[in-house]
């Protein structure tokens, strides 16, 4: 239908239609891509004026890049694998044990969303900080001078952190997926003879993966690039890229190495976001049974 | 932790091969005693008492709401009774676990396990059971060979048609050999061709299994009188009728199971006096007939004759010995049958029949023709059956 009715659009219309893509376009890039250009610029020619990796080798060839990449990888894994336990199990209960203020708690989780990130590490920081409630409480109890629950300044505060916030991303598509779930689905499972478990294991996991899997990837690729919970929490020796890339641009003033970090990071970023679309893709195309 | 009803479940499916050479397990009748259900303080199944036999086919028909798919749902275990006991064979199962009750269900719309290929779907129950790998090797091929899906075995339920779904379906309710069949209006999701295949292969499967008790649910008369042993008519959570189907068609109770049975004339008629071998005289405006007194009215007391519309005759023969005189209102060409609607004395008559090379015309007086043994009078009021 589309192309007959473009096919009955006289070619001057048509022309005028194309011209209305131009400004969008523009505007993107001035905004996105040729920043994103002077970035690329800056790591590949840097203050010289001929193209090279050298900038590349040296960063790759740092210490501190390898401590940088491996916690950003390793926080983001655990992260994400958090959210995605967590976020299964809250959702589970939410859809499938109905029980009185399940729909608000599912929207007070989504507020989540909506909240800036280092939010979370501030109200942490109240909880389970030096000072933080938590153990206020338990050096009364135990008569201890020291502070007996020591993680937020750690990288497992920073994990704990993440996983609060990026959880409700991990529940929003699944119950969606939930939702979609024929409740006679768990009926005729349950008088065939199957448990809770079982049916959360073959009937409600299969048909929540691909939520899962979409939601994983969104949450590993928004950890892999997290910094406002990472420098509020100022955990020591924890440096991600994010946070290498703005002590090295803003408190050492060599923007050449942080371009190079910076298209790293993109690189990276891109990476998960690619695996992302490709298991949306995929999935969809599953679903309509193409695969 | 495993449960005595766990253990009966897992013995059932651990049948020895001799009892394994049928899909179902026989002599387990269902039994509700003064059973109610609730939702959120409204009752929409009130006191209710039946019993479906070892190996019987029960009917349960009703508008929606009526509290046919409740009670299905209290024996399946999804609803818990405010009140009453249900039995299956000998088994309080009123506060068993769903899983623990040793049913097979089938519903509507299927609910097959997209992610499962027909036969995974099959053996989902028997896993579940803790079933050995030879006897989900026995039992899978031999339900599907049952239902005659065996060729589907590889198939995921969305390459499958509907009709072949429901019987992926039926063939998984039955691979637990359950001590009863549960069916919710397992039909209405077919077109009405592969409805009408579909309720002929569950006849032959019952005629197959002639030990398996199956409850079924279902708002389609049709259905109901072909399958049924006996049939349940209910309205507004109450049973009001129940016996057998020819029974139950040829005598209706009340008004609305003459009506909800089959289609009805229903002409209010004064009972004058019974005339011996269940008979009696009744008048309707002029005309006197003699019609069945299967509830024995009293005499001289206000009811309904009900005559159904392919009993009525445009002809006399031998059998007809009441006459009604009415007015053609109007004429419907049905394919296979003549649908005839007329007034008489201000009530509307149906008439149906072969159809004819010249049908009467609107407006056209005829003179109708029924025989007193298919008239039955009917009480006015809807009792409690």
């Amino acid at each position: 239908m589309a192309e007959l009715a473009l096919a009955a659009t006289p070619p001057a219309e048509r022309r005028s239609g194309e011209l209305w893509i131009a400004p969008p376009l523009l505007i993107l890039a001035a905004l996105f891509f040729f920043p994103l250009c002077l970035i690329l610029r800056q790591a590949l020619v840097g203050d010289g004026h001929a193209v090279s990796l050298a900038h590349f080798a040296e960063v790759f060839g740092s210490r501190l890049f390898h401590d940088a990449l491996f916690h950003t990888i390793v926080i983001a894994l655990c992260a994400t694998a958090g959210c995605l336990v967590l976020g299964f199990v809250f959702s589970v209960l939410i859809a499938f044990t109905p029980f009185p203020g399940s729909r608000l708690l599912a929207r007070l989780i989504d507020t989540f969303i909506a909240l800036p990130t280092f939010l979370v590490a501030l109200a942490f920081t109240f909880i389970y900080g030096s000072a933080g409630m938590l153990n206020e409480s338990l050096m009364q109890l135990m008569h201890v001078d020291l502070p007996p629950v020591d993680f937020l300044y750690s990288q497992w505060g920073v994990i704990l952190s993440e996983i609060t916030v990026y959880t409700p991303f991990v529940m929003r598509p699944l119950l969606a997926a939930f939702s979609l779930i024929d409740p006679a689905q768990i009926e005729v499972a349950s008088s065939l003879g199957a448990r809770s478990m079982r049916i959360v294991h073959r009937i409600i996991l299969p048909a929540a993966l691909p939520a899962l899997i979409a939601g994983g990837s969104l949450c590993l690729l928004l950890t892999v690039n997290e910094f406002g919970i990472v420098l509020f929490i100022g955990a020591k020796d924890v440096i991600t890229l994010p946070l290498l890339i703005y002590d090295t641009a803003i408190q050492q003033f060599d923007y050449t190495t942080a371009c190079v970090i910076a298209v790293v990071n993109v690189a990276l970023s891109l990476c998960l976001y690619s695996l992302y679309r490709f298991v949306i893709a995929y999935f969809g195309r599953r679903r309509a049974g193409l695969v | 932790m495993i449960s005595a009803d766990a253990g009966a479940a897992r013995s059932a499916v651990a049948a020895p091969p001799a009892a394994a050479a049928s899909p179902a397990r026989g002599g387990s009748g269902i039994r509700f005693e003064d059973v109610s259900v609730a939702y959120g303080g409204v009752v929409v199944l009130e006191a209710l008492n039946l019993e479906v036999r070892p190996g019987e086919i029960v009917a349960l028909i009703g508008p929606s709401g009526s509290g046919k798919t409740t009670a299905l749902r209290a024996v399946a275990g999804f609803v818990r009774p405010l009140r009453g006991r249900i039995t299956i064979g000998t088994r309080d199962v009123t506060n068993v676990a769903p899983h623990a009750r040793n049913i097979g269900m089938v519903v509507q719309n299927y609910a097959l396990f997209p992610h499962m290929r027909a036969e995974e779907n099959v053996a989902f129950g028997l896993r579940a059971r803790g079933a050995s790998a030879d006897i989900i090797r026995e039992r899978v091929p031999e339900c599907l060979r049952l239902v005659g899906m065996a060729s589907y075995a590889k198939r995921y339920p969305r390459e499958l048609s509907g009709g072949q779904q429901q019987r992926v379906a039926i063939a998984r309710a039955l691979a637990i050999r359950p001590q009863v069949l549960l069916l919710d209006e397992p039909l209405s999701a077919l077109d009405a061709q592969i409805r009408r295949t579909m309720v002929d292969e569950i006849a032959k499967l019952h005629r197959d299994l002639p030990s398996l008790t199956v409850l079924y649910v279902t708002h389609d008369q049709t259905e109901a009188l072909t399958l049924a042993n006996h049939i349940g008519i209910m309205r507004d959570g109450k049973l009001i009728a129940f016996g057998d189907a020819q029974s139950l068609y040829r005598n209706p109770p009340n008004r609305f199971s003459a009506e909800f049975l089959g289609r009805a004339n229903l002409l209010p008629v004064k009972a004058l006096a019974a005339t011996g071998a269940g008979m009696a005289r009744v008048r309707f405006g002029d005309c006197e007939w003699t019609a069945r007194n299967h509830h024995g009215l009293a005499d001289g007391g206000d009811c309904l004759l009900c005559v159904r519309p392919h009993d009525l005759r445009m002809q006399p023969d031998a059998t007809s010995a009441n006459v009604v005189t009415a007015t053609v209102s109007s004429v419907q060409w049905q394919g296979d049958m003549q649908s005839v609607e007329l007034d008489a004395a201000g009530h509307v008559l149906r008439l149906t029949c072969a159809p004819m090379q010249e049908p009467p015309v609107p407006g056209a007086l005829l003179t109708l023709h029924f025989s007193s043994a298919q008239a039955t009078l009917v009480p006015e009021a809807v009792s409690s059956g």
